[in-house]
């Protein structure tokens, strides 16, 4: 069941509802990072819980005016107007009052989101309304969903993908430079303004399939993975779209390869599964590779500091340098320095002479900076610039 | 509306109300002041995983599992908040997007996978809660409150929240000082010996027991409301920590009691039959309020 | 015994012996922020009833010397003892002006109640903030010539303004150490004055006042010794002995033009 689904062969709605989520994942990556670079990842939460309302006063209006109430390009239309007014509602408070945009990110979802319950109830009421299935909304269902309905999904991620290729380098621009953005003719509003268009229509598609409780996941987990793998601003909008459809492909597939799978919520924990793992063994960012290199340095100061300390004959302070000096052996416990520990000790101090004399040689002044206080001098200067220090140091001072 | 039916249907579950949204305002001044105002919102998100879990351990939907369950939950979101921040360098707002969205969507997946067909316990009732239920059958009228046998039907919710709201209103009166010196200088209040990181934590779990005995009674979108709502309006309002607390409990108070009343009667006056959520009223009451303090509140920039 | 190991008892008794006589002594100070040493391997000794400058190009680690001998933030070596103790028995002792930027001075808070966080040693969780207390905040905020702002909004102070807070807060802790960071950074000619005149009060005293600083003119006048820092320490002592060219060459390399110290960049 599972390699059908993710080959695409589980029949015409379950394909175009795999290659509509697929499309969304890609969408909501690539638009989540240009939010996420810009500090605002939970302004889309805003957003999201702002639909609720709109689709349901779209349900009410239609309904009262004689419609079919479920007709999704209506209820679609409703939300996005709903979720601008709540996006306006979140950038009027921080600009005009002293809240901070995380206190009107909250009141706004909650407010929003609480009036959306009670137009819900009241539907509840109507006649038509038991039947509405708008509970639908908050976490996504696609059982039952019409072809038309899946078919604009579809097209919905594959505008919304377009959209974004269309503006990449405005928006990559705006993200990581806001500064250069605006000297060069860009206009960060309305820049920003299309991010949270692009932000609105990922939701809106997305309502559908993950919800709008879920939605913001779709935005913010796969750029932050990404953001694991790569200090490089191109390379985390592009893997960020690559984990994002990755997650919505596998998610997808997963849920219609069994009964009681729901979609959104299958997608939302794969792509967490995607960020636990890149968090743990990433490369460079990855905790496994900072743990290393804290408990590197750490050992590599302590044994430096040891050594200079014995090199100078000064006591040892810390019970965490003796140990590490006495593990490698260049010390006993009681602080005194063996014999290996008395040549690394003058070594330690000539080299430490030889990057004080490097730091204040004009010449040498760019390379010295780089100096961490752990990099051999070795890897940074020539042996004749060593040699030209150490005529004018002398040679290594043994260690009593 | 003050009738013979007041008393029975409409006293418990405005005072439960009353007590969930103080229970929440309070810590939320904290929270908005420090910039944590989303963490009220990550909180009640998983407190559905929480519960779902202490479902499936227990296979009953009593209170003390769900309650020890959600609690549970709220203290691995905050662990896990924390590590992804810090291990991770990943900056607050996403670290609380990535983890309540992943655990809020483990919690609707055990439950869709669990069978939960004999118990009342759906993603909708943990999203609204049931404020309507909490009645007071045992009572006939006023007279009741001077009753023993009758107030000993009482829905077990009101007690539970009002421990919990005088717990809260206590530890807040208690460590006022440090709560206020560490939300403002954290530097400073270090180098007084002030454990900022323990205060921190306290306040997350305070706001997280709020949270927890709010969310029982009045499911998990007042919680959100309480947390925000009430203190950003309060802000607003004064310049003094004091008496922005105070105000946060004013309007606390009366969006529970003014969106209760318009829930329960709102609709009949306007000649419809049914009453609407009342969980919902209360939240949108109290966006109301904070609009208004938005447009006019003396200190609104 | 060999005579180099009664040199070596007889250095490290030396040591100890300064640094228990010290205000503030810190030995092997090393901060890393991830891959990169903010502070590396610093060693000082500060003077008792002496002013210190801390000084030193930007980034070159003065504020996180400061923090990480407060325990604010966490070394990766190095240990920092007060008045010859470790800091959690000092804390009684020593008083901390944090960077005016480093808080949000929207905080629904008046002056005085700012000033009054200085007696939070004294009053503990549930002490009852008396006359008394009332009268040391007036007195403090007076030291500082602000007396009559004592009710004001601090959201609508001037930045001048918010550092003599600040310092009036440190005032109210009867400190015998003072730290301050970056004290004089963007405010007014008025104000550093004001504090200057403090400072050097607090110093007849027979206080010691340590300060992060990036004015390099205004260190003869300001201060009695130096400490120059770049991510390690250049020199230290007196500011006839330590504060001289090759030191402030070494610490800014060649972009320093004493001629033209305003231009330097504020340190951040």
């Amino acid at each position: 069941m599972l390699f059908e689904a993710l080959t695409f062969q589980l029949g015409y709605n379950a394909t175009l509802v795999t290659i509509g989520a697929v499309l969304l994942g890609l969408a909501a990556g690539v638009t989540g990072t240009f939010l996420f670079l810009r500090k605002r990842a939970l302004v889309s939460d805003a957003i999201a819980h702002a639909t609720l309302p709109g689709v349901g006063l779209a349900f009410i209006a239609l309904t009262l005016l004689g419609f079919d109430g479920r007709n999704l390009p209506a209820l679609l239309i409703g939300s996005a107007l709903s979720a601008i007014l709540g996006l306006f509602a979140v950038q009027w408070l921080t600009a005009r009052t002293r809240l901070s945009e995380d206190a009107a990110i909250g009141a706004v979802l909650s407010v929003f989101f609480s009036f959306g319950i009670v137009l819900l109830t009241v539907i509840q009421t109507m006649e038509t309304g038991g039947q509405a299935g708008l509970e639908g909304f908050l976490l996504g269902s696609t059982a039952g969903m019409l072809f038309a309905d899946a078919a604009l999904i579809a097209a919905g991620g594959a505008i919304v993908v377009a959209l974004v290729f269309l503006f990449r380098r405005p928006m990559t621009l705006v993200s990581f430079d806001p500064g250069f953005a605006a000297t060069s003719g860009t206009s960060l509003n309305r820049i920003d303004l299309v991010i949270m268009g692009l932000v609105m229509g990922v939701t809106v598609v997305g309502l559908k399939i993950v919800g709008l409780i879920l939605i913001v996941a779709l935005l913010i987990i796969p750029p932050v993975t990404a953001r694991f793998w790569s200090d490089r601003a191109e390379h985390v909008v592009i893997f960020a779209g690559i984990f994002g459809a990755l997650s919505a492909w596998i998610g997808a597939a997963l849920s219609a390869s069994a009964p009681d799978l729901p979609t959104g919520p299958l997608i939302v924990l794969v792509s967490f599964a995607l960020f636990a793992l890149s968090m743990i063994f990433a490369p460079g960012r990855g905790l496994l590779a900072s743990a290393y290199r804290h408990r590197w340095f750490q050992r590599g100061v302590h044994i430096r500091q040891g050594l200079l300390a014995l090199a100078q004959g000064q006591p040892i302070y810390e019970p965490l340098t003796l140990r590490l000096l006495s593990r490698a052996g260049l010390a006993r416990a009681d602080g005194v320095a063996t014999e290996s520990g008395k040549a690394r000790a003058a070594r330690a101090l000539r080299d430490e002479k030889r990057w004080e004399v490097a730091r204040a040689t004009p010449d040498l002044e760019l390379a010295a900076a780089r100096y961490d206080g752990l990099t051999r001098i070795e890897d940074v200067l020539t042996p004749d610039q060593i040699a030209e220090i150490d005529a004018r140091i002398g040679g290594p001072e043994a260690v009593a | 509306m003050i009738g013979a039916d007041f008393v029975p249907f409409a006293l418990t579950p405005l005072l439960i109300g009353c007590l969930a949204s103080v229970a929440c305002a309070l810590p939320g001044n904290f929270l908005v002041l420090r910039r944590q105002a989303l963490i009220g919102d990550a909180i009640s998100h998983v407190v559905l995983p929480g519960i779902v879990v202490a479902f499936l351990i227990t296979g009953t939907i009593s209170t003390w599992p769900m309650l020890i369950g959600s609690a549970g939950a709220a203290l691995v979101a905050v662990a896990m908040i924390e590590g992804i921040r810090r291990f991770g360098r990943i900056e607050p707002g996403a670290a609380m997007g990535v983890t309540f969205t992943a655990l809020f969507a483990a919690g609707v997946l055990l439950l869709e996978q669990s069978d939960t067909s004999g118990v009342h316990l759906d993603v909708e009732h943990a999203l609204f809660g049931n404020l309507e239920s909490l009645i007071w059958l045992d009572a006939i009228g006023w007279s009741s409150l001077a009753d023993p046998q009758a107030l000993a039907g009482l829905p077990p919710e009101i007690f539970r929240l009002a421990i919990v709201t005088a717990l809260i209103g206590l530890g807040l009166m208690v460590f006022w000082r440090p709560l206020a010196i560490s939300t403002f200088d954290e530097g400073f209040a270090e180098t007084l010996g002030l454990p900022v990181r323990a205060i921190g934590l306290g306040l997350v779990i305070a706001s997280a027991i709020a949270a927890v005995a709010a969310f029982d009674a009045v499911g998990s979108i007042i919680v959100i409301a309480m947390f925000i709502c009430p203190p950003a309006a309060a802000r607003l309002m004064t310049n003094r920590l004091g008496a922005q607390v105070l105000w946060s409990v004013a309007f606390a108070l009366a969006s529970a009691i003014s969106g209760f009343v318009l829930a329960a009667y709102g609709p009949l006056w306007l000649g419809a039959q049914n009453a609407v959520s009342a969980a919902g009223m209360i939240g949108t009451v109290s966006g109301v309020f904070l609009a208004l303090a938005a447009l006019f509140g003396p200190t609104r920039r | 015994m060999t005579p180099a190991h009664l040199l070596e008892i007889e250095t490290q008794a030396k040591a100890e012996a300064a640094a228990a006589d010290s205000p503030l002594a810190i030995r092997g100070m090393t901060v890393f922020y991830d891959q990169k040493p903010a502070v590396f391997s610093v060693d000082a000794t500060f003077q008792p009833g002496r002013m210190t400058a801390i000084i030193g190009p930007n980034g070159a680690g003065k504020s996180t010397l400061l923090k990480a001998a407060l325990g604010i933030v966490t070394p990766l070596a190095g240990k920092a003892t007060i008045f010859g103790a470790p800091l959690s028995e000092r804390r009684d002792r020593l008083a901390y002006v944090p960077q005016r930027a480093s808080v949000d001075w929207d905080f629904p808070a008046r002056v005085a109640d700012v000033v009054a966080m200085g007696l939070y040693p004294k009053l503990g969780l549930l002490g009852r903030f008396t006359g008394a207390h009332r009268a040391k905040v007036k007195h403090c905020l007076a030291r500082v010539g602000m007396e009559d702002f004592a009710h004001r909004q601090i959201g609508q102070l001037s930045g001048g303004q918010q550092q003599r807070v600040f310092l009036a807060r440190a005032l109210a802790q009867e400190a015998d150490l003072y730290l301050l960071d970056e004290p004089f950074a963007g405010v007014d000619a008025a104000t550093e004055r004001a504090i200057i005149d403090v400072l050097k009060e607090l110093k007849s005293e027979g206080k010691t006042v340590i300060a992060v600083h990036h004015d390099l003119s205004t260190v003869p006048e300001y201060f009695d010794d130096v400490l120059i820092l770049n991510v390690r320490k250049v020199s230290e002592g007196s500011v006839a002995e330590a504060f001289t060219h090759e030191a402030l060459d070494a610490a800014y390399g060649g972009r320093l033009d004493l001629a033209g110290t305003a231009a330097l960049p504020v340190s951040a």
